[in-house]
């Protein structure tokens, strides 16, 4: 199956006048496979120029999968896309000419400081020795690492490795930049320095496609989001209509026994998001606000008796795929993909 | 023309990959690199050291080559280095090819070749340090040679040849190996290779068997000639087998590379 997806143009003015807003990525039927597996499922997706697509979903989804070969480093079984203009099978010089890939391992050398990396990708970019050294100070400064700017990658804490390696990507201003989880095994404080300088980066005109398995972090940077599972994309929108379709809150209640646990879960039918019945939890959507939450308790448990605790909780990555899917994220699409290195 | 990071910016103006300059960045990076991986640039360059004295002292009292055997040994020794510096060429190719870095060079649109040349040539200049430092001490220790400058340049011109033959074929290795460990692995058995050959025993010592492939593998001719050189004895026709053996080795592995390189990065 394949979905398209049209994302938030309101942000593409900065780039250009044209009528029709161009795009920045344009695939259609994107499909492959590995040994006789589908990776990826006949994919179509738009993202416009100058927005942000977060395409968010489990590991083995196709993720990675799907940006090596808009970067052109993987050739697609079959389909076809355009990136900033080009198309990835015959015009793959001009397209890696204009795109940045910052992937999930972070590819600065270890052995060099960071101003050397960035003055190499410089080099490499087409920069000649002075320009290079300037653009590499003027990135070091603005992502806050001017300080380390002399010390050896290997001396870096996990937060200054990723945003080193993001500068790396963004030497040659690159038009359309593809993040590959920014964030994985960041911890939360380097997290949030991570998101403001992709939300800073996304302010300056670029395009970004990026990947992620966190729908806080999709919510927090995207203007459109893609779900994708098992290969195929199942669901895209912007977040806010994203969230309303899955419910961004939930409420878990423990029942004070079995036989309320079947009660609850009888009288809910359909609105169960999940139930756990060793532990007689049930949970159910909620906006989160008190008066939500109150009218759902009085449903619930009018006499007061059946519930035993109840707690609120963010919706996770599994509870989006449970309401878009109706099965957990973790079987839909765990072993499909090779883990590429 | 003034602003010329705009006009690189643009992808229209962008025609041919500029490879040349790609891989001089390369061979600054792999230069710089393996400059600062201390762990392996004092094995490159000690370990010849070390063999040689090995050789010479432990080993050398036992040999009778006909000459001073510090002479006999230290085209032997080299050798046997380029293989030992081959192993550090083929683990850091792996570990571009399974880090993140090459996928990075990739999309910047660098080359295979461009990255690989890097750390050929890098592979190259470790080795010829070593090379010159080895025979510094050779000349302490008593190492004597009769040739001329010509000799001396003939000499050198067919070490640099190995060098660079037995480097591009560890970048192959590199390539194709599954890790970096693996890389390690393949490159062992070139140590072993200079074992079988006239480096440090003369071959009419051997086991018949074990002569025919002895006299007519790689290394012999390299060793020969190199020997005979730099002693003023006459060579034969060692130098035109060395050189042929060197060009076949490095076109192959630079076909094979390239050929190598193209499902590894799929």
């Amino acid at each position: 199956m394949s979905a398209a997806i049209t994302g938030t143009a309101e942000t593409a003015g900065t780039s250009t006048s044209t009528a029709s807003a161009p795009s920045a990525i344009q695939g259609t039927g994107l499909t492959k496979s590995y040994g006789g597996v589908r990776v990826l499922d006949g994919v179509d997706l738009s993202v416009p120029a100058g927005s942000v697509l977060a395409l968010l979903g489990p590991n083995g989804a196709g993720k990675t999968t799907l940006v090596r070969i808009l970067a052109t480093l993987l050739r697609p079984d079959a389909g076809s896309a355009r990136v900033a203009g080009f198309d990835i099978l015959h015009d793959r010089h001009r397209v890696r000419r204009s795109i940045s890939l910052t992937g999930q391992d972070v590819a600065v050398d270890e052995l060099q400081t960071g101003a050397e990396n960035l003055r190499m990708m410089g080099r490499l970019t087409g920069l000649t020795r002075a320009q290079s050294r300037f653009r590499a100070d003027q990135l070091l400064e603005r992502f806050d690492l001017s300080d380390a700017a002399r010390r050896r990658i290997s001396t870096y804490s996990g937060g200054m490795r990723r945003r080193l390696d993001l500068a790396a990507g963004l030497v040659g201003h690159p038009a359309v930049i593809f993040l590959d989880e920014p964030t994985t095994g960041l911890d939360p404080r380097s997290r949030q320095d991570m998101w403001q300088v992709i939300s800073e980066l996304v302010r300056t005109g670029v395009s970004v496609l990026l990947t992620t398995q966190y729908l806080e972090e999709a919510d927090a940077l995207a203007d459109t989001i893609a779900v994708i599972n098992g290969g195929a994309i199942v669901a895209s929108g912007t977040p806010t209509a994203l969230k309303q379709q899955v419910a961004d809150q939930r409420l878990e209640l423990t029942m004070v026994d079995r036989a309320a646990f079947n009660q609850v879960h009888r009288d809910l039918g359909a609105k169960v998001l999940s139930s756990d019945e060793g532990r007689s939890t049930v949970s159910v959507a909620t906006d989160g606000t008190s008066g939500d939450v109150r009218r759902l308790l009085d449903d619930i448990d009018p006499t007061w008796q059946r519930v035993r605790r109840f707690a609120v909780h963010e919706a996770s990555l599994d509870d989006v795929f449970l309401a878009l899917t109706g099965r957990p994220a973790s079987v839909a699409g765990a072993d499909r993909e090779p883990s590429h290195v | 023309m003034s602003d010329r990071v705009l006009t690189i910016s643009s992808p229209e103006t962008i025609t041919a990959p500029h490879i040349f300059a790609d891989a001089a960045s390369m061979v600054g990076r792999s230069v710089r690199l393996s400059r600062r991986n201390i762990e392996v640039l004092l094995v490159s360059l000690m370990l010849p050291v070390i063999l040689m004295l090995m050789f010479v002292y432990l080993f050398g009292g036992a040999i009778d080559t006909g000459t001073a055997y510090v002479s006999y040994v230290v085209p032997g020794v080299l050798v046997l280095c380029a293989g030992f510096g081959s192993a550090s060429t083929a683990i850091s190719v792996s570990q571009d090819m399974h880090g993140g870095i090459m996928d990075r060079f990739r999309s910047m649109d660098v080359s295979g070749a461009a990255v690989l040349s890097g750390h050929v040539v890098a592979s190259v200049i470790r080795n010829a340090a070593s090379t010159v430092l080895v025979f510094g001490i050779a000349f302490l220790i008593g190492f004597r040679s009769n040739a001329g400058l010509w000799g001396w340049i003939a000499a050198a011109g067919i070490l640099l040849m190995f060098i660079l033959a037995i480097s591009w074929l560890a970048a192959f290795v590199g390539v194709l190996a599954r890790s970096p460990e693996a890389a390690n692995g393949f490159t062992f058995f070139l140590m072993f290779l200079p074992y079988a050959s006239s480096a440090f025993v003369p071959i009419d010592t051997m086991p018949s068997w074990l002569q025919g492939f002895s006299a007519h593998q790689p290394v012999t001719p390299v060793i020969e000639s190199v020997r005979g050189l730099l002693a003023g004895t006459p060579v034969g026709n060692a130098p035109w087998l060395a050189i042929g053996w060197c060009a076949g080795i490095l076109l192959v592995s630079m076909l094979l590379s390239a050929v190598a390189f193209r499902p590894r990065t799929r």
